[in-house]
């Protein structure tokens, strides 16, 4: 093993722990309702996320996604701070308290959103990728979708869309084989996803999402590919470990099969990695863990302490101009 | 350093728990999302995975046992960590609603206003009650089936539904809707009703407004006589309480003068030329009897009973007739204004007079009245001084006048006024200086510049 | 100032700023090789080329959400529905994407996007192609809608809505793309949220927007006929809504009727009335009259389609109501 690969090695795990951390600190302040509504955790499926951002150029590049938002948010760089404010609705939070865990953004970093009908990002992601040859900026657009989307007309319309006019788009598919509550194999006719690619004449590929190492692989692929004005489908394989949101009691699957995949854990998966390598380090993996440890709980006191947003800030962010509003505003003008 | 586990909703609607089972036992060292143990919710039983990674120092609520939200059932830390400490230096975590504001930032809430209606900037007038308080009911309709008190019917008995319209321009006019029968659906009085009542003929419901200036009142153009003995508005009462005790208590006298308006016409001409919307004469002429009054500020007072009050300012009541009778509205401080500002002024204050919308401190408090009946053809007439100010100026019309010049007789437009003074405040010659010098302005307008 | 066609003054629009703003593109079906569905776009794909004036595939969903992405990526697309109704398949995309994501991101994005197409009855074409709908989206904040009645706003309309930062629905009509009117000769641009006085008069008003404002036009001078004094008020844009104008013409009267092609239940009309009755209260000497389609799907035969819509003697008929001369 090379030593740059031991440093990427580091770095990888650094990043899917700093996820996995902040997931568990986002599972425990809903459990003591600092948080609200929906609420889905991304624990298990970050080998997804730090593989294929992590592969980016987030000078020129763009990532959209569904719901399922944190990691995406952490691995394409966005403040802990701002991502855990926005969970908690505070005035600090990257959306000023008004997009919650479902809608992180974050243009500067390039990350342009979780969205929260399923599939309704692809088209908008396919989008960017326009703006992106029409513009001749060179960059490419990643969109994260999950199992239950790829069965929606906006896919089909949006790859179909991508091919016809070369766009630079990569459309990532997290099959974490549980749509909700109902078993991908149930409402899929093929059970391979990257075959899905070949009705629109791209180049599907499938990786093994527990592997972030694989996932990085197909992301460097696949953008070049873009880049190059190919669009691209990659099936990413993975799990999730949590419910599908936080008020989901799970009763559709068994323990055990969670325990089996946990076995695959993407964390341990690169860790056994990195000491097949001899690479291994026991302290500075403790100092990885306690840093994220610190990173998710100084988010946690920065959300506590921020302010709530004022009523009046409804009316803001609504309209690019003067805004306006119908009917009778009850706060307008008081702040 | 040692951590404590308190219950978590494991559900949205979770108050509180049972531990079922513990899975993790004391001195078992556990990672994040490692099953601790299975907690009994409202809905299912939920395994409640470690969010921290470390050995179990001590399991505080046992199986079996309940936990609400917040409360600790257990610490996490390193071996040999005092878990007891942890236990006594934890606060409740207090239940609130996911909703609700973070405990922890009170600074800034204090600094945004509580939600709720926003309360009207001018308080209304308390409204008289419209029937008995509830609170004190008549024994002998306890048991009555009739409407319970405090209620009041929503058709008074003999007022006949009406459109919003209809009901203010009756209002606005003296006319009693009682004595009409509506020709609208189900007898609704609409505004035509109304203008028939006063013998006009239109449906226009602009009609207030495109009177003629201080125009005939629907009473006036109303032709024919009849037998009628039609009830006092509230502006009525307050009219003749008003004008009848000013004419009985402050003793009147009167100055007249013809004054020469020449110059000030071909001024008002000058000034207007290119408007789109010409300045009134009544303007002026307030502007001028504002300069006249700062030259001879005695006339510009208020009798006080032990005390005359001499006001700071020119505040100048114009005299308007409405439908149903009169109102003054009053521009303020006349010395300080010019003419445009002081014609923009009344042409608001009269358009909302008409609608019934003039604010009362902005007809009230003048400290000198104008009145102006000169679109009548009326050469000249008196007044009765409009309290809490000591004179009123009347207008005539303006008319050609044979009038010697030198030796020659010449044709000029001439108006005629009158100054009625309390003489309690105004002596004679007080009046009849302060009445000189307002006939040297209008006669020469660039004299208020000197 | 030159007399023009509806359509003209669209394409004219477009035309001048595809030229000032390198960024604007036009993209839907049929408008380039074709030249528009109704010939709107006629002679811009010669002009700005196949990377401007795109044909899509017949996926509204799909292009219209495309049409956002680019928008968020600083592009200003001009998005062409063939009709409204088959922009139903896109509403996701636009109350959930388009008018939203400015909300969502905390004012952090931008979505600088036009959506035009014909909306409204047209002739001979049964329920699914012919229908008002332009409450689906003046229902919804964080959009604008404007729908204008006559070439010269149209002209002047479309060009603000291109340049407006905010997503822009335009309620064109298919009806009205041969209708000429004077367009002044040089630039000029109609600001969204001005309603405008197209008939004064002092005995009613009638206030309506698109295709009917015609029809309130054609009842004023049956009125006039009789002696009655109609002013009629052309909204021009339904969000936002130029209040203003509207009450003062109805505090002026004392009456009013609203005219809506669209159906009577949760239309911009049945809001407009109701902002009018609460506004207006103490100046109405009669209830807001309301003129709308008829609520049935749009029949086919052509008797029975217009017997649906608003027409100018149903207004004058609304107006004697009003007016307390018919019951």
């Amino acid at each position: 093993m090379k030593k740059t690969d031991a440093k990427l090695y580091w770095e990888l795990r650094n990043d899917m722990v700093r996820i996995r951390r902040f997931e568990e600190k986002a599972g425990q302040m809903y459990g003591l309702r600092k948080i609200g509504g929906f609420c889905h955790l991304y624990n298990g499926q970050e080998a997804v996320a730090v593989g294929f951002i992590g592969a980016m150029d987030h000078e020129r590049d763009k990532v959209l996604t569904g719901y399922r938002d944190h990691g995406h948010a952490l691995a394409a760089g966005m403040s802990p701070d701002a991502i855990m404010a926005e969970l908690f609705g505070k005035v600090t939070g990257s959306s000023r308290g008004k997009g919650g865990s479902m809608h992180l953004f974050d243009p500067g970093k390039g990350f342009l959103g979780g969205n929260g009908i399923v599939g309704a990002q692809i088209p908008v992601a396919v989008g960017v990728a326009f703006a992106q040859k029409y513009r001749k900026t060179g960059g490419a657009t990643a969109v994260f979708f999950g199992d239950g989307a790829i069965h929606q007309g906006a896919f089909h319309e949006a790859l179909n869309l991508a091919k016809i006019w070369d766009l630079p788009a990569v459309l990532v598919c997290e099959n974490n084989q549980w749509g909700m509550g109902t078993n991908w194999k149930r409402v899929s006719a093929v059970e391979d996803f990257s075959l899905m690619a070949s009705a629109y004449g791209v180049r599907g590929e499938r990786v093994d999402g527990m592997d972030v190492l694989a996932v990085r692989d197909a992301a460097v692929r696949a953008l070049k590919d873009a880049r190059a004005g190919r669009p691209v489908l990659i099936e990413a394989r993975t799990y999730r470990y949590k419910g599908h949101s936080m008020s989901d009691p799970q009763k559709y699957r068994t323990r055990d099969e969670v325990d089996e995949y946990r076995k695959q854990d993407p964390i341990y998966l690169l860790e056994e990695k990195i000491k097949a390598a001899g690479a291994w380090d026991e302290a500075r993996a403790a100092a990885q863990d306690a840093a994220a440890d610190a990173m998710a709980a100084g988010a946690v006191a920065f959300a506590e302490s921020s302010p709530e947003p004022a009523p009046h800030t409804i009316y803001e962010d609504v309209y690019a101009g003067r805004p306006f509003f119908m009917g009778e505003p009850a706060y307008a003008g008081r702040n | 350093m040692a951590e404590s586990i308190v219950m978590i909703a494991l559900s949205p609607t979770m108050q509180d728990g049972v531990i079922a089972e513990w899975i993790a036992e004391e001195g078992q060292a556990v990672k994040p999302g490692d099953a601790l143990c299975e907690v009994e919710t409202d809905k299912a039983t939920m395994p409640y995975e470690s969010p921290v990674s470390g050995t179990v120092l001590k399991i505080v609520k046992a199986a079996g046992q309940t936990a609400a939200v917040g409360e600790i059932i257990a610490v996490l830390g390193k071996p040999g960590e005092d878990w007891a400490a942890v236990i006594a230096g934890a606060t409740p975590v207090a239940e609130r609603p996911a909703a609700g504001p973070s405990a922890g930032v009170t600074s800034t809430e204090a600094s945004f206003p509580a939600l709720g209606p926003i309360e009207p900037t001018v308080a209304a007038p308390a409204a008289p009650p419209l029937s008995a308080p509830p609170a004190a009911p008549r024994a002998s309709t306890a048991s009555a089936p009739s409407s319970p008190a405090g209620a009041s019917p929503s058709s008074p008995a003999g007022i006949p539904p009406s459109s919003p319209l209809a009901r203010r321009l009756a209002r606005d006019g003296s006319v009693d809707l009682r004595t009409l029968r509506g020709s609208g659906p189900h007898g609704r009085v609409v505004a035509r009703d109304i203008m028939a009542a006063a013998g006009k003929d239109t449906v226009n419901a602009d009609a207030p407004k495109s009177a003629a200036p201080g125009g005939a009142s629907i009473g006036m153009a109303s032709r024919g006589l009849r037998d009628e003995r039609v009830p006092l508005s509230r502006m009525r009462s307050i009219i003749a309480k008003r004008l009848g005790d000013s004419y009985s208590e402050a003793p009147h006298f009167f100055v007249r003068a013809a004054i020469d308006m020449e110059r000030l016409l071909e001024l008002r001409a000058a000034v207007n030329e290119g408007r789109d919307k010409p300045i009134g004469l009544n303007a002026f002429v307030m502007k001028l009897t504002a300069a006249a009054l700062e030259r001879h500020p005695l006339v510009n007072a208020s009798w006080e009973g032990d005390a005359i009050r001499y006001r700071p300012a020119a505040d100048i009541g114009l005299a308007v007739s409405l439908d149903a009778g009169l109102i003054t509205p009053v521009v303020r401080a006349c010395e300080r204004k010019g003419v445009e500002d002081i014609d923009a002024e009344l042409a608001d204050m009269v358009a909302r007079a008409r609608s019934g919308a003039l604010k009362p401190e902005e007809y009230a408090d003048a400290s000198f009245t104008v009145s102006n009946l000169g679109q009548y053809g009326v050469e000249e007439f008196t007044a009765i001084i409009n309290p809490p100010g000591s004179a009123i100026l009347t207008l005539g019309a303006v008319s050609k006048e044979a009038v010697v010049r030198g030796d020659a007789i010449v044709a000029r437009r001439t108006m005629r006024v009158t100054l009625s003074s309390d003489h309690r405040v105004i002596d004679g010659a007080v009046a009849a200086a302060f009445v000189a010098e307002l006939k040297a302005l209008l006669e020469e307008p660039a004299l208020a510049l000197v | 100032m030159a007399v023009i066609s509806y359509r003209e003054a669209l394409n004219r629009a477009m035309d001048e700023e595809m030229a000032r703003d390198p960024m604007v593109v036009l993209m839907g079906e049929e408008v380039a090789q074709y030249d528009g569905a109704y010939k709107v776009s006629r002679g811009l794909l010669g002009k700005y080329g196949p990377e401007r004036v795109l044909d899509t595939p017949i996926t509204e969903l799909g292009f219209t959400g495309l049409g956002v992405g680019a928008a968020i990526a600083g592009v200003r697309p001009v998005v062409e529905w063939m009709t409204h109704n088959f922009a139903l398949l896109a509403l996701d995309q636009v109350v959930n994407e388009a008018a939203k994501l400015r909300h969502m991101s905390g004012g952090g994005l931008s979505v600088p996007i036009v959506f035009r197409g014909p909306n409204g009855p047209a002739e001979y074409l049964s329920s699914q192609h012919s229908q008002g709908l332009a409450s689906y989206w003046a229902h919804v904040p964080g959009l604008k809608v404007v729908a204008p009645a006559n070439p010269a706003d149209a002209y002047g309309l479309l060009k603000s809505a291109i340049r407006d930062d905010d997503p822009v629905v335009v309620l064109e009509s298919e009806m009205m793309y041969g209708d000429k009117g004077e367009v002044p000769d040089g630039e000029y641009l109609v600001q969204i949220g001005k309603a405008s006085v197209v008939r004064s008069g002092s005995g009613i008003s009638l206030v309506a927007f698109g295709r009917p404002v015609k029809y309130a036009l054609e009842a004023a001078a049956l009125l006039e006929k009789r002696g009655i004094d109609a002013e009629v008020v052309d909204l021009r844009s339904l969000r936002p809504l130029d209040e203003e104008t509207v009450m003062a013409s109805v505090r002026k009267t004392g009456r009013a009727v609203v005219v809506d092609e669209s159906w009577p239940a949760a239309s911009v009309g049945a809001y407009v009335a109701h902002r009018i009755a609460t506004v207006c209260f103490d100046a109405l000497d009669a209830p807001v009259g309301f003129v709308s389609s008829e609520d049935v799907p749009m029949p086919y035969n052509h008797a029975l389609e217009l017997a649906v819509q608003p027409s100018a003697d149903k207004i004058v008929a609304a107006v004697l109501r009003a007016l307390y001369l018919e019951e």
